[in-house]
């Protein structure tokens, strides 16, 4: 009973959102801080190229091996990062313009691509994956146990920082001055937050999120390299971020959603459930357009989301 | 004094110079070559060698020039779709999907017109096309932002996606109109070719081979360059781009220029796509046109034209040769992923040098910023 339909479409949204998950955690941080970045897409192609390389020219135990790739798909991601930070914080420049060149510069034509034809990766599945596992013994429950505990520890590090996060974000002094900086920089300032240092980490901690999406990609997802392999993922996390007004919890709830949508090819047609290939392709970036404008309308009149100083770079002398 | 770089600072100029205009894209451009230097350089590569292939496929080699017109006529009009929609703070990243379906359009009008129609006919409908399709296309985002107040951004890049997946399902998935379904379109799915008649004529200067698509191309651009300066609705989009505020206080409708200011933007894409097909590729290629991401490389070439539509004209000529040696370079001569690789340090560069012309760098040597700031 525990392979329905109902059942495999569940788990594989939770599987296929964690991605979504990661980046979308990542970009909230961000722009919690003041600083959005357009170039989440970027950051994940960086970390899954990162981690793949790890993967691939490591030999070892998984146990050694992955937990490597993942730290190598937060630096690298993380690096990405950096370079938007420094024009954007410190050279103030155009959020939007860095973040759309970030992903050009990491992204399907670019440093990822490079470095995957240097290393030669993509020639065949990575060794060491993330496979399935019932970490907690759980997942002979019935319903439940299939859904939400036989997933990959890619899968539970998410839930663990998901929760981490909300905590920091909402409970601690820090994530009390990480608002406070993305709402009104000039009083964070003036009462001795350190506004271009929070925004640094910040924006350099939602890269190595986004790098962990990556790595969920080529050591989990397909598992290997392919340019390009996010196929816009990215984009969407980016969308999840509004969709969730800026809050970890609701996000997640996005995020599976979008997942069950990005999967929806996979499972319906291994049914054989028959269903125009166009229509399941698209819906997920259709449903993109169609959650954001009813969620930017209802934001609107409920004066609820983006942080205020949200875009704009923090100019100390304009005090 | 409390700040991450507390070695310097940057104090804004009082006036800025006119040279700007010239010296932050051509010093931003060779910065952006000597960063892809020192790439090139630490991943075991050398850059002297490989940029002078690129110089040589790019724009020195017999018949290179041509090739790099080719790869420049798409650009020259994604370029001018990001440049007329950024100048008003519009941002719209969707010109990759616009020229899809300005493609799809086109190529559609092309078929339906026939072996029979007149050159005089087929042409300028395929124009026309090109542009409607890409402005209903570009005009959605522009209508969400202003009426639904929804991030153009994130929704102009998913109808990229989406303008891919429609035709990829054109092509790959269907039995279309636009698809062969005779010969060898029976195995390998391909486009139909378009009739001889609809081919867009190329011009012979010497060697160099000029595409009607680039002039046309160089004719739009002065065409825009006269809308933004001379017309009403140039000012318009000055305001609105400027200070909406001033714009709804002035009697200007926002929502109007911003959804008209969206069309125009997406017709230019639409066109691109209209002479890619009309020009070059004869057929509705959809893994072609998303391997060349020419909606994306538009966004470079505005952004070093400074969003002035003359100066897309030449910057879409550089870029351009960027491109076509990466065609021409595939290989282990020439890395892939160094197109994008320098786009990107291209449009970092820009960036950066445009703050460092409008600021001055001012070292504080142990004064405290706040008294240096005072003056």
């Amino acid at each position: 009973m525990n392979d329905n339909l109902f059942i495999v479409v569940f788990a594989a949204a939770i599987y296929y959102g964690t991605p979504l998950v990661f980046a979308a955690l990542g970009e909230i941080l961000a722009e919690r801080s003041g600083v959005i970045n357009l170039g989440v897409e970027g950051m994940m192609l960086l970390g899954a190229v990162g981690a793949c390389w790890v993967a691939t020219s490591i030999d070892g135990p998984a146990g050694v091996v992955l937990p490597i790739a993942v730290v190598a798909a937060m630096l690298f991601a993380a690096a990405g990062a950096l370079i938007h930070a420094f024009l954007t914080i410190t050279l103030r420049v155009n959020q939007i313009i860095s973040g759309l060149a970030l992903t050009i510069f990491a992204g399907v034509a670019g440093v990822s691509s490079y470095l995957a034809g240097l290393w030669d990766l993509g020639q065949a599945p990575v060794a060491n994956q993330f496979g399935k596992m019932d970490l907690l013994g759980w997942g002979d429950l019935p319903v439940l146990g299939p859904i939400l505990f036989n997933q990959t520890l890619l899968t539970y590090l998410s839930w663990l920082l998901v929760v981490l996060t909300s905590i920091y974000i909402f409970r601690t002094r820090w994530g009390l001055q990480l608002r406070a900086v993305g709402e009104s920089p000039q009083t964070a300032d003036s009462v001795g937050v350190a506004v271009q240092r929070s925004r640094y980490l910040h924006v350099l901690a939602g890269g190595a999120f986004a790098g962990i999406a990556g790595a969920c990609f080529s050591l989990s997802i397909l598992p290997t390299w392919q340019n390009g392999m996010t196929l816009g993922q990215g984009w969407i996390a980016l969308a999840l971020v509004i969709f969730g007004f800026w809050r970890p919890d609701l996000m997640l709830v996005g995020a599976y959603l979008f997942g069950g949508l990005s999967s929806l090819r996979y499972t319906l047609q291994a049914r054989g459930v028959e269903i125009p290939q166009l229509f399941l392709d698209s819906l997920p970036y259709v449903m993109t357009i169609v959650v954001l404008v009813v969620v930017s309308n209802s934001a609107a009149r409920r004066q609820l989301g983006a942080p205020a100083a949200l875009g704009k770079p923090y100019e100390r002398e304009e005090r | 004094m409390r700040s991450t770089f507390s070695g310097f600072r940057l104090e804004p100029r009082s006036h800025l110079p006119r040279f700007i205009n010239w010296t932050v894209p051509i010093g931003s451009f060779f910065a952006a070559l000597f960063a892809g230097a020192l790439l090139l350089l630490v991943t075991g590569q050398n850059p002297i060698s490989v940029y002078q292939r690129i110089l040589e496929r790019a724009f020195l080699d017999a018949g290179s020039l041509s090739g790099t017109l080719i790869a420049a006529t798409p650009l020259l009009f994604t370029g001018l779709c990001a440049a007329v929609a950024f100048r008003v703070g519009f941002f719209n990243i969707g010109g990759e999907g616009q020229f899809y379906i300005g493609a799809i359009f086109s190529s559609g009008i092309a078929l339906a017109l026939g072996r029979d129609a007149q050159v005089w006919i087929a042409i300028p409908a395929m124009i026309i096309a090109g542009a409607l399709g890409g402005a209903l296309w570009g005009a959605i985002p522009g209508f969400l932002r202003a009426y639904l107040r929804t991030n153009e951004i994130i929704t102009s890049l998913m109808l990229n996606y989406i303008a891919g997946v429609i035709a990829v399902y054109l092509i790959f998935e269907s039995s279309s109109f636009w698809r062969d379904l005779e010969g060898t379109g029976k195995m390998f799915p391909k486009g139909k070719v378009i009739p001889p008649v609809a081919f867009w004529p190329e011009y012979g200067i010497g060697s160099l081979v000029v595409p009607f698509g680039f002039l046309l191309g160089i004719a739009t651009a002065a065409w825009i360059a006269v809308l933004q300066r001379r017309t009403r609705f140039g000012y318009e989009m000055r305001v609105v781009g400027g200070a909406p505020t001033t714009a709804r206080y002035a009697g200007m409708r926002p929502g109007r220029v911003i959804v008209a200011v969206a069309a125009v933007s997406g017709a230019l894409a639409g066109l691109g796509g209209a002479a890619s097909v009309g020009n070059f590729r004869h057929i509705l290629d959809p893994k072609g046109m998303q391997q060349s991401g020419f909606g994306y490389a538009g966004i470079v070439v505005a952004a070093l034209a400074r969003l002035n539509p003359v100066a897309v004209i030449f910057v879409s000529i550089i870029i351009g040769g960027i491109t076509n040696a990466g065609y021409a370079l595939q290989g282990p001569d020439f890395p892939s992923g160094l197109v994008g690789i320098l786009e990107g340090l291209i449009l970092f560069c820009t960036l950066g040098g445009e703050v460092l012309m409008r600021y001055r760098v001012v070292r504080t040597r142990g004064v405290s910023s706040n008294v240096a700031g005072a003056q």
